[in-house]
Order: structure tokens, then C-alpha cells, then sequence
């Protein structure tokens, strides 16, 4: 079980604000700060921009987790955009916590431009707590599920009720 | 619609990308990507051989949409636009992968991770930018007009360049008087010329000039519109003194029987009237009533000062006045505030009176100040047979602010220079580094060195009065290690001069809200770029000058000022911007007229008209965060360049490989 | 007759809500009657599977396929109304999106069977009888069809042509179908039937800047009967909810539930639901936040209640179920630095 989650690779997506965060993402490489290369970033002009589709999408789409950062509180380039996050955010986790979903395969932080050190700390933070928790797989969820991809009738999931 | 072409570059940026990430196969797979035609990697792709790679391919490739895979977009997005503009494929056609900060020098050991997250970011860029549309800047009429905030010398010499030019300047201050600290100090440093000799003409020159409007005692309440068009509403606080008819002769004051202790010009040291100018070579000339201290306001009683003024000028019932100004640009010369030393007690400042602040002894040495220009101890007679000056008090230390305050290793030889002068006193400088780096200032340095004064190299670690012997007995006694012969010194002495950091306003947070500029962690106001643009913000048509943006000296501060007014008149005199097409627009056919956007806009961009029941944006006033368009619950706002469609696919494209993991063709960790 | 077109009727996983639809079309029910040979209607008319199976494919012209997709026989019936007919409309809310019976995504199959046939207050079952697939009887073995773990939208099973959502869908959105059929004037395939434009367009009460500070659920307070629901506190999803109901929901001062579905374009109603209704709560600190969302119990039912099993996730993860159920008792993790 523990080699298992050794090996695992996690893929992050990231949603980071073109301000702070994704300056950060540029001043940790510019300073060669090494960091597990799980994330695959996105660049967004603000948190504010995060639909929470987003998120369910990567999910949907095979991320293991998704980390979402952006200024900090006041430190908004759009003055407020990051406070809409810090709601959407909130009720975002009650919504996959009924989903199911594990705590920390969505997190939302901040950094600022200066902050390097901490976007890469984070990234190897959420990357370890990830790994813990294995693969997310989201798919696995509704085998032979797709649409229009169900070409035989009788199809089902399971033969029968029961384990 | 004819078919989409996409060419993808990849740079090795010499070894910076190409040493982490397998360039070669990272092009070859990249030909993979849907609806890409050509894919090359190339040595320098910003270099002029690899931008016109990119024109040529477009031309012979009939290219209809480019990505480069290189740098942060923050770095070469512009140059690549401006490649494809010139190749005429419009500049939003136009994506970057950011495989060097992101990719090659956050995973430089590991060639198989660092090239697989390289491929997923170009399929990101790959996807995202099938689904870009052409789009046009956006073109805004520049009202000539500039607001300079604040009058210090930054403030005072943008405004004079830009008024000199022709065109028109309103100033804002929030003291009786432009000026600023400058007007405050004695000597300047490394020339020690006087600095009331080389202001006040500058003060005067603001004050006269037909194209300058000096709004003194007046605070800033509310900034709404945009480049070209800043609507700035005005609180010209009550003078309570009419300055259509004041002439300014000093009867009032002279009359005024309160006396204050004036805290901000005299920084403490010194007194002025309850009516009173701030000094006298103030701009504009008119006094001011300070109502918290003025009898009248109190009491109902005296009116000294409106019996005895010729003009009657006098007015108890004046009230503030709200101004609006229209502008097209800014330009923020907010200043510093001075490192208050009573955060540091064991420097005893506020509790051992002959601790004085470096503002304290400006004024002590100024031959305008409270003492006439000589330098006495707090009982205001005693001329100080020692010195102590402590250089980085509140700078250079992880406990109040880290950075250098540039400016206190100068003021303090210069300080060193004055008490030497005046008093002959025996002076010890206390410094960690000695920091004199321009022009004239390390010659500086070596004249000081040359008086005789005294520098020892160790940060001070406490100034007290307890005395260990008769010797150290009434005096202060500087308790420092000496690092250059690693011993602890005790060194006694009349008098102690804290050179205080700079620190940002108290208020630069709330002012950085108020004009919709960032300031970083330090509170200084943040430069669109450290290096190639100190003087611009990420707001468009607000600029910054002085010691708001960081710890400055006064050529510096000059140069900033006079640059941030260059920039204010190029954008004048193109009298057009071209701005970011990056806003939002409400599909008006698709809009329920729910009013979700309504209070979510901090720029007040988008209004609801209740005929025809929709709410629309403001195009000039969107800053394009997309606040607006994550929320609408009907997906009825677009904001364009960062479109649903389009980070929807470049979600899908970033996970190309795991989104169907079994027939994963990418290799995702060694 | 012969030169008539022929429609067909099914219910799969439904309450039979979408046929007295259907029947609400009063006289309008004639004229489908005289525009088309109603050749299957299970509901009304006494057909066997084998009838069904007997046509030739594509003899159908139209079938209206309302219910979700639950079990083995549902997706059986789809699969084969599928291949008799031309056109296969996905009729109603269920069929749409999977609707109420998807609501049952958010646990598992074996928790539903373990609650409804032996923990339920109402249920008294010492020996736990579940139902099984196979039973032998006296006259032979019978079989119920298999009860699937996860409820689907018919789009999930088999190609839909067009959807008409609605639970059930409104006498005017049914005339809006039927009429473009009936004239041959159909919108291009994939389409839902309908408006695009969310039920506020149609809501008759006066909207104000939104700002939340609290929620109310129905019972806790008499709404103002001129203002906004949604800005009274009350959830309402008209803001994101396709119209053409003439909101009758929030005109009789009940919150709009989102039976119409998301318009066109978006991937997932709950989250459109999710991002508007957060936009607007009047905190800003995480603790203020936490705060007014106490208030809002449920939200994931709130904003998935009709189109779940179509949303991105579709469904509760399955293996995580029990860990999670007591993970919610802890408190929010709140955004750290």
C-alpha cells in the first residue's frame, strides 16, 4: 500500500491569478526552486475568474487534486476578486465534501509576487498530502458510462445487486 | 470557417530549457496536437532569426494560430504578439507555454518529468488557442488634464515638467503646504546645498505656474473611471481662511494667542499657532485654522485672529468643499512616512529625552527650525560635547523591515558632517554597512572619514542612561559589538541621532485601493515591472514616483518624478490609448436581468438598465478580472481572452494524457 | 392512417408526471391524435415489449422517452425505442438529466436497499428480504431487471435528438415541440426545445442588488410577495434555470427548484447555481463566509437537485462514501497561507 502511494505521481491542476500567484510560479523558477513537477498550471487574470466548473472538470477529467492560489486577502489586483473566491471556494468544499471528495484534493492559497519560496512549498505540501491519498481517478465512478459510447444493449454496470 | 493551422515553437532558450526538457521530442510530438501543421524547436525564439521563423511560417503555413513555448508570458507575450502582428495574424491569435519558469528551472534533474509537464502545458496552449478569437484594442480619448498626488518634491517636479509642456496639473495635498519632507530638511547630502535654496523656488514655480491647480489641504475621497477618464472627487478640507483675499502678512498669527506643539513640520521640536502657515516659505502662503486646538472652535470665545486680520480673510464658517476633478492621468508622489523608533525600546527613544530622530535633528541643525540652527540637547541650551548616530534603526532587520532604506548611510555622514561643524563634538557612527553607491556619495564618505569622525561597525544593541562608571555618569551609553575587532564597546555620549528607515504611508494600503494599485508586502506601491517600467502600475494611466514606490533619495526621487511625468506626456500627446481588449460584454439576449453581477464589480462597471431589463458593462471601466463572468449563472458574460470555451480546453488539453490514463501517451514521472 | 406519422410514448424511470403532461394538452391532445398514429404508450395503451420489437427500425417517427435511466429494463426500452425511432426526444426533467431518481447518485445502491427495505422507521424486515434478480416460483424463474448503482440521463445510454426539459415540462413548452414537428420547422439536432434565457426573465418580482446575509429556507419566513425571492434569502434557481415556465414556482413564493434545467452552452447547472448564489453572500473573512453558508443546509441537493447524474461528476464517489460521511462533521478547512 505505501509503495503503491510512493510511486504515484499526482496531477495537479492549477488555477493561478496573473497578479500574485502566477508571478510567484515565475520567481520560484527564476530562482531554481525545485518542486515535485505535478502541477500544471493555468493562468487566470484573478480567483475571481474561478468557475467552479473549472474545478469539476479537471476532476472530471482525471486530476487528483486541484490547487487553486491567488493574492492575498487585500492584496487583490482587482481590489476584491479574491474575496468572491474565498466564498465560491467555501461552498464549493461543502459541495464536494457531499460529492465524496477528500479535503485536501482542493485547496485554495495565496502568494504573492514575492513569494516563491511559499508557492513551491506549497506545491510540495499538496503534492505529498495527495500522494497519501492515492490516485483520484474520478472516472471510476460510472464505468461505461460514456455517452453514445454504449453500443450493445443489456449493457449494465454490475451483473448483480449485492457484493 | 476555414480550417484552423497551428504552429508550435519551442525554445531552448540556450541550455535554460533545453537542458531540462527534450526540445527535439517535445516539437516532434507537439505535430500530434490537433490542428497542428508545423511544430520546430529553435535556439532563441525571441531572438530576430526566431521571430521571423514564426513570420515566415505563418505567411508560407497560412498560419491561423501560433504557440511558443518558452518563458513566462510576462516575459515575451508582447514580443511574440507583435511578431504576429507583423506577420498579419492578429495578436490574440497568439499563446504561450510557459516551459522555462514553469517547467525547465523548477525541475531541472529530472529530464522525463520536466519534458512531460512541458507537453502538457503546450497541449494546453495547443487547445486554448483553437478556441481564440481575433480581438482589437480598445481606443480611449486622453483627457490632457493630470492629477499629481502629493507635493513633495517628486509631486512638485512631474507636475512642473508636465505643466512646462502645456499642459494642465491639479496637485493635491494633504498639508496647508506643498513641499513635503525635503522642505523639512537643512543641507542635502553629498552636495550640502541648502535645501529651502533649491525647493522653494520649485515650490513657487508650482505655486505661479498658470498650468498648475495646487489643491493644498485636501484629501482624495473617491477615483472612479479609467485611463483617459478618472473622475476624482475632492475634499478640500476647511482653511476656515478665505484665499480670495488673504495676503498672507501674518497678523493672525502673530495675534493667535494658543500655542501648539507643531508635530509634523517641527517634528515636535518647535511650536506654532493655533492659525498658522507651516513655514514660511509655504506654497501656497495662506494660514490655516487647526480647529482642534483653535480657542474659537472650542469655547466660542477670542477670534483674535479675525478682529486683527486687515483682509478679512477670516472665515469660522467655512466648510469643506468636495471638488470633482476630471483627468486622464495620474500620477501618485504619496511620499514616506519615517520609521517610528519607539518600536525599537531599547533604543530608548521617547523615554531617554537626548534620543533625537533623524527628522528631530533636521530640524534642530535648520537654520529655520525651532532652535534658530543650533544644535542643543532637548533642554534646548546644552550643546553636545559627543555624538552617537545609529545608521539602519528599523531597516535591515528581519523584526521591523528588511529592506535598505537607501537613504539614512548618507544622511548620516551627512548629520556626522553638520554636528562636527557646529559643535565640534566628538561623532561616532554606528553602521552595519556603509552603503554611499552614487554619484558623488563614496567621495562623500572619504570627507567625513577625513573630519575625524568616528565609525564603528556593529548594529547598536541597546542606548542606555544606567552608567557602569563615572565616566558613562549622566551620558548615554551606546552598547554595540564592535565587529572589526570583535569586541563590545560601550561608547558614552551627550546625544543620539536614530537614522529611521523609511516606511511606506501609514495609509498606502487604503490608497493603493483608492487608485486600484497594488502594493506589495513591504506597502510601497508596486511598478508594473521592477527593472523596465519603475514608474508605470498595472493600472493603466496611474503612475508613481518617489519614495511611494520605494526608499528613494532626492535625485532619485527627482528622475522618477520627471520620468512618471514623460510617460503621462506620451500618453497625452498620442491623445489615444489602445487598451487591452481583455473585458467582459453581457450577451444581452441571454440575460435575465437577474442582477447576480450587479455588486460584484469593484470598478462599478456593470450597471442594470431596467428597460430592457439586462445588465450591461461599462467596456471603459471593465479591468477584465472576470469576477462577473464566473458568476453569471446564465453564462451570459463573456470575457474575452479568458473565455469559458477557452480555459474549458485548455483544462481538457493539460490533462491530455490522464483524462484516458490506461492509453496514456505521456510518461508522467521517471 | 398508413400515411401518418407515427409517435411513440415511454416511460422509463419517472413518476408519471410527464404523461398527465402530456395530457394536459386538453384539446390540443387531439390535434396530436389526428397528426400522428400513436403506435406505443404503455400508460394509456396496452402494448407488449414484443410489439415494439416487431417494428421495422426507424418506423417510428417520434418518440418522446421521458424517466431517467435506472435500471436494466430503462436502458433496454431506450436502446430499442432508440433503433425503431427517427427522432428520440428526451422528455422531461428525468430523461433529461436524470432528475429526482438521479438525486439517488449522492449515496450508493447498497446503502438505498439497506435504508428503504430494512433501516427506514417504517420498514419492518427482521430477516432481511432484499429483492433479488432471480426468483423461483411455482410457474419458473422470474427476474427483475438489474437496479443500477448509477442513475443516468437518457443522452448517457443512447444518441438523443432533442431535449425537453420540465418537470414535467409545461403544456407550452410540449405546444412548442409538438408544433415544430408537427410543421417540420425543427431546431438542429442536439438542441434543447426551448428558451434561452434564465426564469427571472419571466419572474414578475422586482430584483434588487444582490446581497445575501443569510438564508432562509421556506418555512422560516413569509417572503414579500413583490421582491425577489433570492434576494429575500430564500434559494431560488431561477438565475440560473432555463425559463419558459412563466415561473410559476417563485410567483406563488416558492423558490425555483431548477427542473428547466441549465441553458445552453453550460457543462454543469449545480455549478452555475453554486457560483452565482456564493457571488452574492455578504462576508468576506472565511468565518463570515462558513457563517452565512451554516444557513444553507444541503447545497449540493439545492444545486443538483434536477441534473446530477448529467453534471460533471455525476455522481457521490462510490469508495469514498463512508470516510467522507464522517468527515463532514469536522469543520471547514478554511484557506490557509
Amino acid at each position: 500500500m505505501m509503495s503503491d502511494s510512493d510511486k504515484f505521481t499526482p496531477v495537479i491542476v492549477g488555477f493561478l491569478c496573473n497578479w500574485c500567484s502566477y508571478r510567484a510560479a515565475d520567481l520560484a523558477g527564476t530562482s531554481r526552486m525545485g518542486y515535485p513537477a505535478t502541477l500544471r498550471d493555468i493562468r487566470i487574470m484573478c480567483t475571481g475568474r474561478l468557475d467552479p466548473t473549472f474545478v469539476l472538470r479537471a476532476l472530471q477529467e482525471g486530476a487528483d487534486g486541484v490547487l487553486i492560489m491567488g493574492c492575498h486577502p487585500g492584496q487583490c489586483h482587482y481590489q476584491e476578486g479574491n474575496y468572491k473566491a474565498i466564498r465560491r471556494f467555501a461552498l464549493l468544499k461543502r459541495v464536494l465534501r457531499q460529492m465524496g471528495l477528500e479535503e485536501e484534493r482542493v485547496q485554495l492559497h495565496w502568494a504573492s509576487a514575492a513569494q516563491g519560496l511559499l508557492f513551491a512549498e506549497t506545491v510540495s505540501r499538496m503534492t505529498k498530502q495527495i500522494q497519501a491519498l492515492g490516485p483520484l481517478d474520478w472516472s471510476r465512478n460510472w464505468p461505461n458510462e460514456e455517452p453514445f459510447m454504449l453500443l450493445q444493449p443489456y449493457l449494465h454496470e454490475e451483473a448483480a445487486h449485492g457484493r | 470557417m476555414t480550417e484552423s493551422r497551428v504552429g508550435v515553437y519551442v525554445c531552448h532558450c540556450g541550455h535554460n530549457i533545453a537542458g531540462a526538457v527534450d526540445v527535439e521530442h517535445l516539437s516532434e510530438w507537439a505535430l500530434d496536437l490537433p490542428q497542428v501543421v508545423v511544430a520546430r524547436n529553435y535556439q532563441f525564439m525571441c531572438a530576430g532569426t526566431g521571430q521571423e521563423l514564426i513570420e515566415n511560417d505563418i505567411r508560407e503555413y497560412g498560419l491561423t494560430h501560433v504557440v511558443v513555448a518558452s518563458c513566462s508570458p510576462h516575459m515575451h507575450e508582447k514580443t511574440f504578439r507583435n511578431a504576429c502582428e507583423r506577420a498579419g495574424l492578429n495578436a490574440y491569435l497568439f499563446e504561450m507555454a510557459n516551459i522555462r519558469e514553469h517547467a525547465s528551472w523548477v525541475h531541472p534533474n529530472n529530464r522525463s518529468a520536466a519534458t512531460s509537464k512541458a507537453k502538457a502545458l503546450v497541449s494546453a496552449a495547443v487547445h486554448r488557442v483553437l478556441k481564440h478569437q481575433a480581438l482589437e484594442p480598445m481606443r480611449v480619448d486622453i483627457q490632457p488634464t493630470t492629477l499629481v498626488v502629493g507635493g513633495g518634491i517628486a509631486g512638485i517636479q512631474a507636475a512642473l515638467e508636465i505643466a512646462d509642456a502645456g499642459y494642465p496639473v491639479y496637485v493635491v495635498e494633504r498639508e496647508p503646504s506643498i513641499g513635503g519632507h525635503m522642505a523639512q530638511f537643512d543641507k542635502t547630502f553629498p552636495t550640502l546645498d541648502c535645501a529651502a535654496c533649491i525647493l522653494t523656488p520649485k515650490m513657487f514655480d508650482a505655486g505661479a505656474h498658470p498650468n498648475i491647480t495646487l489643491l493644498t489641504y485636501s484629501e482624495i475621497e473617491q477615483v472612479e473611471g479609467s485611463v483617459g477618464n478618472f473622475r476624482v472627487t475632492v475634499r478640500r478640507k476647511a482653511r476656515k481662511v478665505r484665499e480670495d483675499v488673504c495676503t498672507g502678512c501674518g497678523t493672525c498669527w502673530e495675534k493667535c494667542p494658543v500655542k501648539v506643539v507643531d508635530g509634523v513640520f517641527e517634528a515636535g521640536l518647535g511650536y506654532r499657532k493655533a492659525i498658522y502657515r507651516p513655514f514660511p516659505q509655504a506654497v501656497p502662503k495662506y494660514p490655516v485654522i487647526d480647529v482642534e486646538n483653535c480657542t474659537y472652535f472650542k469655547t466660542e470665545k477670542c477670534r483674535a485672529c479675525e478682529r486683527y486680520c486687515p483682509a478679512s480673510a477670516i472665515d469660522f464658517e467655512m466648510q469643506d468643499e468636495i471638488v470633482t476633478l476630471t483627468v486622464g492621468n495620474i500620477i501618485l508622489a504619496t511620499g514616506y512616512d519615517l520609521f517610528d523608533p519607539r518600536r525599537i525600546p531599547q533604543y530608548g527613544y521617547g523615554r531617554l529625552p537626548n534620543v533625537f530622530t533623524s527628522l528631530e535633528f533636521e530640524r534642530l541643525t535648520n537654520a529655520a527650525g525651532p532652535t534658530g540652527g543650533k544644535i542643543t540637547l532637548r533642554d534646548g541650551e546644552t550643546e553636545p560635547r559627543s555624538v552617537a548616530i545609529i545608521h539602519c534603526v528599523g531597516s535591515r532587520d528581519k523584526a521591523y523591515n528588511e529592506y535598505c532604506s537607501a537613504i539614512c548611510c548618507m544622511s548620516s555622514l551627512k548629520f556626522a558632517h553638520l554636528a562636527k561643524e557646529k559643535t565640534n563634538a566628538e561623532i561616532y557612527n554606528f553602521y552595519i554597512d556603509m552603503r554611499p553607491i552614487a554619484k558623488g556619495y563614496e567621495e562623500f564618505y572619504h570627507r567625513i572619514l577625513a573630519e575625524g569622525v568616528h565609525f564603528i561597525r556593529g548594529r547598536v544593541a541597546e542606548i542606555t542612561d544606567a552608567a557602569y562608571g563615572p565616566e558613562e555618569a549622566g551620558k548615554l551609553v551606546v552598547v554595540a559589538e564592535d565587529t572589526l575587532i570583535g569586541r563590545q564597546r560601550r561608547v558614552p555620549v551627550d546625544m543620539v541621532i536614530l537614522a529611521a528607515g523609511l516606511e511606506p504611508r501609514r495609509d498606502s494600503q487604503a490608497v493603493s485601493h483608492l487608485f486600484g494599485v497594488g502594493c506589495g508586502d513591504s506597502g510601497f506601491f508596486t511598478e508594473r515591472h521592477p527593472k523596465l517600467d519603475p514608474v508605470a502600475t498595472v493600472t493603466e494611466g496611474i503612475y508613481i514616483a518617489g519614495a511611494c514606490q520605494g526608499p528613494k533619495d532626492i535625485p532619485d526621487t527627482v528622475a522618477q518624478g520627471a520620468a512618471a511625468a514623460a510617460r503621462v506626456l506620451g500618453v497625452i500627446s498620442r491623445k489615444q490609448v489602445l487598451l487591452e481588449p481583455v473585458r467582459a460584454s453581457i450577451d444581452e439576449s441571454r440575460c435575465s436581468g437577474c442582477r447576480v453581477c450587479n455588486n460584484l464589480c469593484p470598478y462599478n462597471a456593470i450597471e442594470y438598465l431596467a428597460e430592457p431589463g439586462v445588465s450591461r458593462v461599462n467596456a471603459a471601466l471593465c479591468k477584465g478580472c472576470g469576477t462577473c463572468v464566473a458568476a453569471c449563472p446564465s453564462q451570459a458574460i463573456t470575457g474575452a481572452h479568458f473565455t469559458f470555451d477557452q480555459i474549458m480546453a485548455e483544462i481538457d488539453g493539460i490533462l491530455i494524457d490522464v483524462s484516458d490514463r490506461e492509453q496514456s501517451p505521456i510518461e508522467v514521472l521517471a | 392512417m398508413a400515411d401518418k406519422p407515427k409517435l411513440a410514448l415511454y416511460w422509463a424511470s419517472s413518476c408519471g408526471g410527464c404523461e398527465i403532461a402530456v395530457l394536459g394538452l386538453h384539446e390540443k391532445i387531439l390535434d396530436v391524435a389526428a397528426a400522428f398514429d400513436i403506435v406505443f404508450w404503455p400508460c394509456v395503451m396496452d402494448m407488449k415489449y414484443a410489439d415494439v420489437e416487431a417494428l421495422e427500425p426507424g418506423s417510428i417517427d417520434v418518440c418522446l422517452f421521458n424517466g431517467a435511466i435506472r435500471n436494466d429494463e430503462n436502458a433496454r426500452m431506450a436502446h430499442l425505442l432508440r433503433e425503431k425511432s427517427k427522432v428520440l426526444i428526451a422528455f422531461g426533467s428525468c430523461a433529461v438529466g436524470g432528475a429526482i431518481p438521479g438525486l439517488a447518485n449522492f449515496s450508493s445502491r447498497d446503502e438505498m436497499f439497506e435504508w428503504i427495505y430494512y433501516q427506514s422507521p417504517t420498514t419492518e424486515n427482521p430477516s432481511r428480504v432484499f429483492p433479488q434478480r432471480r426468483t423461483d416460483v411455482a410457474e419458473g424463474e422470474l427476474e427483475l431487471p438489474a437496479f443500477w448503482n448509477t442513475v443516468k440521463a437518457l443522452a448517457q445510454v443512447v444518441p438523443v435528438d432533442y431535449y425537453l426539459p420540465g418537470c414535467p415540462p409545461e403544456v407550452q413548452s410540449i405546444e412548442l415541440a409538438v408544433n415544430a414537428l408537427v410543421s417540420g420547422a425543427v431546431p438542429p439536432s442536439g438542441a434543447v426545445i426551448g428558451l434561452n434565457i434564465a426564469v427571472c426573465d419571466e419572474c414578475p418580482r422586482e430584483r434588487q442588488d444582490k446581497k445575501i446575509s443569510r438564508f432562509y429556507r421556506p418555512q422560516e419566513i413569509i417572503p414579500d410577495p413583490a421582491i425577489c425571492l433570492l434576494d429575500q434569502g430564500l434559494f431560488c434557481a431561477g438565475v440560473a434555470t432555463r425559463a419558459g415556465c412563466k415561473a410559476r414556482c417563485p410567483q406563488v413564493g416558492m423558490g425555483c427548484r431548477g427542473c428547466y434545467g441549465p441553458l445552453d452552452g453550460v457543462y454543469d447547472h449545480g455549478a452555475r447555481l453554486l457560483s452565482a448564489i456564493a457571488s452574492i453572500i455578504d462576508a468576506d473573512t472565511p468565518e463570515e463566509v462558513e457563517a452565512v453558508l451554516d444557513t444553507l443546509p444541503d447545497p449540493a441537493g439545492y444545486f443538483y437537485r434536477y441534473y446530477l447524474p448529467q453534471s460533471l461528476l455525476r455522481r457521490r464517489a462510490r469508495e469514498n462514501g463512508q470516510k467522507q460521511s464522517a468527515a463532514e462533521k469536522t469543520p471547514v478547512a478554511t484557506p490557509t497561507n
